[in-house]
C-alpha cells in the first residue's frame, strides 16, 4: 500500500486514464456535426447521437470549460409540475429519464427523490395551485394541493406563523420532484461520449458561422476554421449572441439569475421549497448547504456578476420561511446568465439557417431538461426532423403567436 | 447602492427604476403585417455591448432613455427622449414625426 502510494506520487504521468479528449488534441478540418456549448445539454446531445444513432464524428466546444457555464451555476431542482399540456408531457418524460442516467452512463449522478413543495400566500395562488394540481394529475404527473397541517407534517421546519406579512395559506406538494448533482451529469455524459469516439475541444471559441445558400457548412473558431454538416448551438445565457453569428435573432432576453449557499447543517429539509410570493426557493444539498435561489435581476445584463441587493433580497426572504437560517453564514455566492423567452418555455429545433439547430431559450428550467432534450435532439440532428414531444417548442411558434406559457409555473416568480 | 441619473430628479437609487425595453423604431401600422409584428414584439436585439433603452423613475412616472454596456453594466449616460423624439407622434398620418 505504502509502496503503491509511493509509486503512484512519483510517476512523471498522471497515472489515470483521461475521461476527455485529452487537451491539445489537434482539431479535425471536417466533423459532421458541431455542438457549441460543452454544458449538459451539449454533452447530453454528442452522448446520445454517439449511442443512439452511431453519429460518433463529432466535435463538443466550449469557449471556457465542460460544464462552466449555467451547468455548474443552476440550483440542481428536478420538477415536472409545469402548466401546459406540452410543458408537462415534456418534462414528466425527463424526469423518467433521470431516475435511469446513473446506469446508462456508470456514473453516480447522486439522484434524490426529494418532493417539492411551492407555497401559496394569497386566494389568487391557491387557485392556480388548483389549476396545476388537476393539469398535472391528468397528465400522470403527482402533483396534489396540500393544507398547513400537511405541509407541517412535510415541512416541521417552516415558519407557519399567522403573524407575518405573507402567512403561508396552501401548498402544492409535487412528490416526483429530485435533486441530482449537475456536475456529474455532464461529466458523465461527456465521458461516455468521448470514449465513444466524440472529441470534446475546451477553450474552442466559435467567432463566426459561415451559412451558404440557407445552409450552414462551416465555424470559425479561435484554433482554425472547422467544416461541418450540422451545427447545434446549445449555450444558454449566450444564445443571441451566437444566433447572431448564424444571421438568426431568437426571441430571448439576457438576465442574471442569482443564488447563493449557507455553511453546511446537518440533514434537516428534506424536499424542496420555493415561495412564487416571496421570490425565493431553498433545498438542503447531500453535503448539508442550503442553496438558496430567486428571481432574476429586474434589468437584463450578460455577466455573472452578483449584487448585494440580490442577495439581501434573498436573505429576508428566506428568514420569513426558515426562520434559524438568521445566524447561517453564505460559503459561495454567484450568478448565471439565464436566456429568457417571452413564454417561459425553451426553444428547440429547426431554424431558418439549414442544418443549424437550435438548443436555446432555456431560462430557469434547463437543468431539468437535459436527459429528454439531448434525447430529441440527437434525434433531430440524425433524421432531420423534430421528434414530435419537441414539436410546440419550435422557433416559428412565435410567428404563429402560438406561444406556450409557463410564466405561473416558475419556483419563484420571475 | 447603484445609481442612475435621471434626467427629472438627479442620482437615484437604481432600485427606483423601471427597466422598460430596447429603443425600437416602431412599424407603421398601416404597412405591417402579422409577422413583422411578432419580429417587433417578440425578437429583441439583446445586444451585448452598448445599448439604448428605455428607464423609467417609478415614482414620478418619468421615461427616460439610458446608454448602458450590457456586458459591464456601466451606464454611460442618461438623456430625456426629446433628445430622440423632436415632436410628438402623429396617431393617423404616415408622417409621423418619429426619428429613430
Amino acid at each position: 500500500m505504502a509502496f503503491g502510494l509511493l509509486k503512484y506520487g512519483f510517476r512523471k504521468r498522471y497515472p489515470a486514464k483521461p475521461q476527455f479528449t485529452p487537451s491539445g488534441t489537434t482539431l479535425k478540418k471536417r466533423y459532421d456535426v458541431v455542438i457549441i456549448g460543452a454544458g449538459a445539454h451539449g454533452a447530453g446531445i454528442a452522448h446520445e447521437l454517439a449511442k443512439s444513432h452511431g453519429i460518433r464524428n463529432v466535435a463538443l466546444l466550449d469557449k471556457g470549460y465542460l460544464g462552466g457555464g449555467n451547468t455548474a451555476r443552476n440550483t440542481a431542482v428536478l420538477r415536472s409540475n409545469y402548466l401546459t399540456e406540452e410543458g408537462v408531457a415534456f418534462y414528466r418524460q425527463s424526469l423518467k429519464l433521470f431516475q435511469g442516467l446513473s446506469n446508462e452512463l456508470n456514473y453516480n449522478i447522486m439522484l434524490e427523490n426529494r418532493g417539492q413543495l411551492t407555497l401559496a400566500h394569497s386566494d389568487a395562488a391557491i387557485r392556480s395551485f388548483r389549476w396545476r394540481a388537476e393539469v398535472n394529475q391528468h397528465l400522470g404527473v403527482r402533483s396534489e394541493l396540500v393544507d398547513r397541517q400537511t405541509i407541517r407534517e412535510l415541512v416541521p421546519q417552516l415558519n407557519l406563523s399567522e403573524d407575518v406579512r405573507y402567512p403561508i395559506l396552501a401548498g402544492l406538494w409535487h412528490a416526483d420532484a429530485a435533486t441530482a448533482r449537475h456536475d456529474a451529469i455532464v461529466w458523465g455524459y461527456a465521458r461516455s461520449a468521448c470514449e465513444q469516439g466524440v472529441e470534446l475541444h475546451q477553450r474552442t471559441a466559435v467567432q463566426a458561422v459561415e451559412v451558404t445558400n440557407g445552409a450552414v457548412h462551416a465555424v470559425k473558431t479561435n484554433r482554425g476554421r472547422i467544416a461541418c454538416g450540422c451545427v447545434v448551438q446549445a449555450v444558454a445565457g449566450s444564445s443571441s449572441i451566437v444566433a447572431k453569428m448564424a444571421g438568426i435573432r431568437l426571441p430571448i432576453h439576457s438576465y442574471p439569475l442569482q443564488a447563493m449557499v449557507t455553511q453546511p447543517y446537518k440533514p434537516l429539509l428534506k424536499p424542496h421549497v420555493s415561495s412564487p410570493h416571496l421570490h425565493v426557493y431553498t433545498h438542503q444539498t447531500s453535503r448539508g448547504e442550503f442553496v438558496i435561489g430567486g428571481g432574476s435581476d429586474p434589468y437584463p445584463r450578460y455577466g455573472s456578476r452578483a449584487t448585494l441587493e440580490q442577495k439581501e433580497a434573498l436573505s429576508s426572504a428566506i428568514l420569513q420561511l426558515l426562520p434559524f437560517l438568521a445566524q447561517a453564514k453564505v460559503l459561495r455566492q454567484w450568478a448565471g446568465t439565464t436566456d429568457m423567452t417571452p413564454d417561459y418555455s425553451p426553444i428547440m429545433g429547426l431554424s431558418p439557417v439549414r442544418n443549424y439547430h437550435l438548443d436555446a431559450g432555456w431560462g430557469t428550467w434547463g437543468f431539468k431538461a437535459t436527459p429528454i432534450c439531448a434525447k430529441t435532439m440527437a434525434e433531430l440532428v440524425a433524421t432531420g426532423k423534430p421528434p414530435e414531444l419537441i414539436q410546440p417548442f419550435a422557433l416559428e411558434r412565435f410567428y404563429r403567436f402560438e406561444q406556450i406559457n409557463e410564466a405561473g409555473a416558475t419556483a419563484a416568480g420571475h | 447602492m447603484k445609481l442612475l441619473n435621471c434626467p427629472l430628479n438627479g442620482p437615484r437609487n437604481i432600485a427606483e427604476f423601471t427597466y422598460g425595453g430596447e429603443l425600437r423604431p416602431m412599424p407603421d401600422p398601416a404597412a405591417t403585417d402579422a409577422q413583422q409584428w411578432a419580429e417587433h414584439l417578440f425578437f429583441p436585439d439583446n445586444g451585448a455591448g452598448i445599448v439604448t433603452e428605455w428607464w423609467c423613475h417609478t415614482a414620478t412616472a418619468y421615461w427616460f432613455l439610458a446608454q448602458r454596456n450590457t456586458l459591464t453594466d456601466e451606464v454611460i449616460r442618461t438623456f430625456p427622449p426629446s433628445e430622440v423624439f423632436k415632436q410628438g407622434r402623429k396617431l393617423a398620418g404616415k408622417d409621423g414625426g418619429e426619428k429613430s
